[in-house]
């Protein structure tokens, strides 16, 4: 019987890689706990280090994020999940003395190129907050914003409708399109916040935390729809929730921290390793909620 | 920062302890099925067959705290892999003491009916494979994954061994059979105890394929590849 790679799908290489430093620091990553992909990579992140203020957060991380499939970021509250997945479209830009070294590139272009354009990036991949933050505007304004400042010409209405039935809100609101967003309930706002991020149409969707405020109802929804949305789009999702990391993400990263508290990945693999028969022990104390 | 486990830990020690009490049973169990079958010892049988009820009660305990952990405590990983064990020794456990019943009850058909030869290579198939139940059950409690593993893989050769005793029983019950019809029926009562002691033997080699499992997460074969044939009992 084989071991735990029996569930890999697509054309990855555990055991190999190039893009993972090889020296071993503080705690230490095994390069080889670290999957890589032959082709149809979406991010590529490569020796990314976040400083603020001049201190480290987050130290050479590289991996790779695969195209329509769910990565989950797993780790201790301030490893760094956070301070990651904002570098994917940059929303780290909008902090003060922060300093990005290493790289991103998505689609194969680097993110942090100085001729990128950050609005541009941040239509392309689109981002969903812990906290569902819809605008004080009707339901429409609120999925019709993106392509109206972004210009994009056809169907408005169609494009609403759209987005809401991908995010799974259409049946529930289009006889109230011009009701206020506020006064939709927790779940439906954050699903309504996925349809604005949808309308767009991004490649990739970042999840921080997105089912963290909702009841188990509204999170088993937003799970439904992660799962359904991987038909069009790549989704990053960070999460505390080690069931929910099981239930939706195909792979997982972990990102740990130590006394230094500077976060590091050290370990990246598909979900069934991670929970099942991680490699690194940091990892299975982490998941068997032995370090926190 | 290390967090509070202790309280699972605990249960999962205390779900271990009731594997190593429910072995602790089907051992004693299947020593006494052999001895009293030896002995031609009915109320030694008995007794036998009696204490089945407590180890399936022994058994159901066990599953039902399984279940409670696992419901509350959704473990992953090393943690699942050993109560997902647990669970199994029980099972595989609970079916031994069945086949020690089944001698008990062979004990009884034989009676005190002549027999056409003394039993004596029955028993000592049956120290092997208890033999074998005894290192599964080590390699279960050994913390250190590796030394684990290396105890549980070794019980692999002791069951071939008895699939070859269990052979050369089986060929000279065969003979004793053809020579003399008159030795029929017991000899056929002897090849279900046989039979039994071998299937033991199996269940004591899945008890090691499941603590490899527990120790690497990797579902290897140790043993032989006849452990699916079924018997009368």
């Amino acid at each position: 019987m084989s071991d735990s790679g029996s569930g890999l799908m697509r054309n990855e290489t555990i055991n190999q890689t190039t893009s993972v430093p090889t020296s071993i620091h503080r705690g230490g990553v095994d390069p080889a706990n670290i999957m890589t992909f032959d082709d149809d990579v979406v991010l590529e992140t490569k020796d990314l280090s976040v400083f603020y203020g001049g201190k480290p957060a987050i130290e050479r991380v590289s991996f790779q994020v695969p195209r329509n499939e769910v990565v989950a970021i797993i780790g201790p509250s301030g490893a760094g999940k956070s301070t990651l997945i904002r570098c994917y479209n940059r929303m780290n830009d909008l902090i003060n003395g922060v300093e990005i070294k290493g790289d991103i590139l998505f689609e194969g272009s680097p993110l942090y190129a100085p001729e990128a354009d950050p609005t541009e990036i941040r239509f392309r991949i689109g981002m969903v907050f812990q906290r569902p933050n819809p605008f004080p505007k009707s339901i429409y304004d609120n999925v019709a914003f993106g392509p109206r400042i972004n210009g994009i010409q056809g169907d408005l209405d169609q494009m609403v409708e759209e987005s809401l039935r991908k995010a799974a809100l259409w049946g529930e609101v289009h006889d109230r399109l011009n009701d206020s967003a506020l006064a939709l309930s927790g779940g439906q706002q954050q699903r309504l916040c996925i349809a604005r991020a949808l309308a767009v149409k991004p490649e990739v969707i970042l999840m921080d935390e997105p089912a963290a405020s909702l009841d188990p109802i509204s999170t088993q929804a937003i799970e439904t729809l992660i799962r359904e949305l991987i038909e069009d789009v790549t989704i990053v999702i960070v999460t505390h929730n080690m069931q929910q990391a099981q239930r939706v993400a195909k792979y997982a990263a972990v990102v740990m921290t130590d006394e230094s508290r500077i976060g590091e990945l050290i370990e990246y693999g598909p979900t069934e390793q991670i929970f099942g028969t991680p490699r690194d022990q940091r990892t299975e104390a982490y998941v068997t909620g032995r370090i926190g | 920062m290390t967090l509070g486990r202790e309280e699972f830990d605990r249960d999962l020690g205390q779900l271990e302890a009731q594997v190593v009490l429910l072995g602790a049973l089907v051992e004693s169990s299947v020593l006494t099925s052999l001895l009293a079958l030896k002995a031609r010892d009915l109320e030694l049988a008995t007794r036998v067959i009696a204490d089945d009820d407590l180890i399936d009660d022994k058994r159901h305990e066990i599953e039902m705290s399984c279940a409670e952990t696992l419901r509350r405590e959704a473990p992953v990983a090393g943690d699942l892999r050993r109560i997902l064990t647990i669970l199994q020794l029980a099972g595989e456990l609970e079916r031994i003491g069945d086949y020690a019943e089944g001698i008990a009850k062979i004990t009884h058909l034989l009676s005190d009916k002549p027999l056409p030869k003394e039993i004596v290579d029955i028993p000592r198939m049956g120290d092997r494979a208890v033999s074998m139940l005894k290192h599964s059950l080590e390699a279960f409690l050994t913390r250190d994954p590796e030394k684990s593993e290396a105890t549980a893989m070794g019980v692999g050769p002791h069951d071939q061994a008895v699939d070859s005793m269990y052979a050369v029983i089986q060929a000279e019950l065969m003979e004793l059979m053809r020579k003399d019809p008159e030795n029929v029926e017991t000899g056929t009562y002897l090849m279900w105890a046989a039979h039994n002691v071998e299937r033991i033997a199996d269940r004591a080699t899945n008890i090691a394929e499941r603590v490899v499992f527990q120790a690497t997460g990797k579902l290897v074969r140790v043993g032989g590849d006849d452990d699916d044939a079924e018997s009368p009992r």
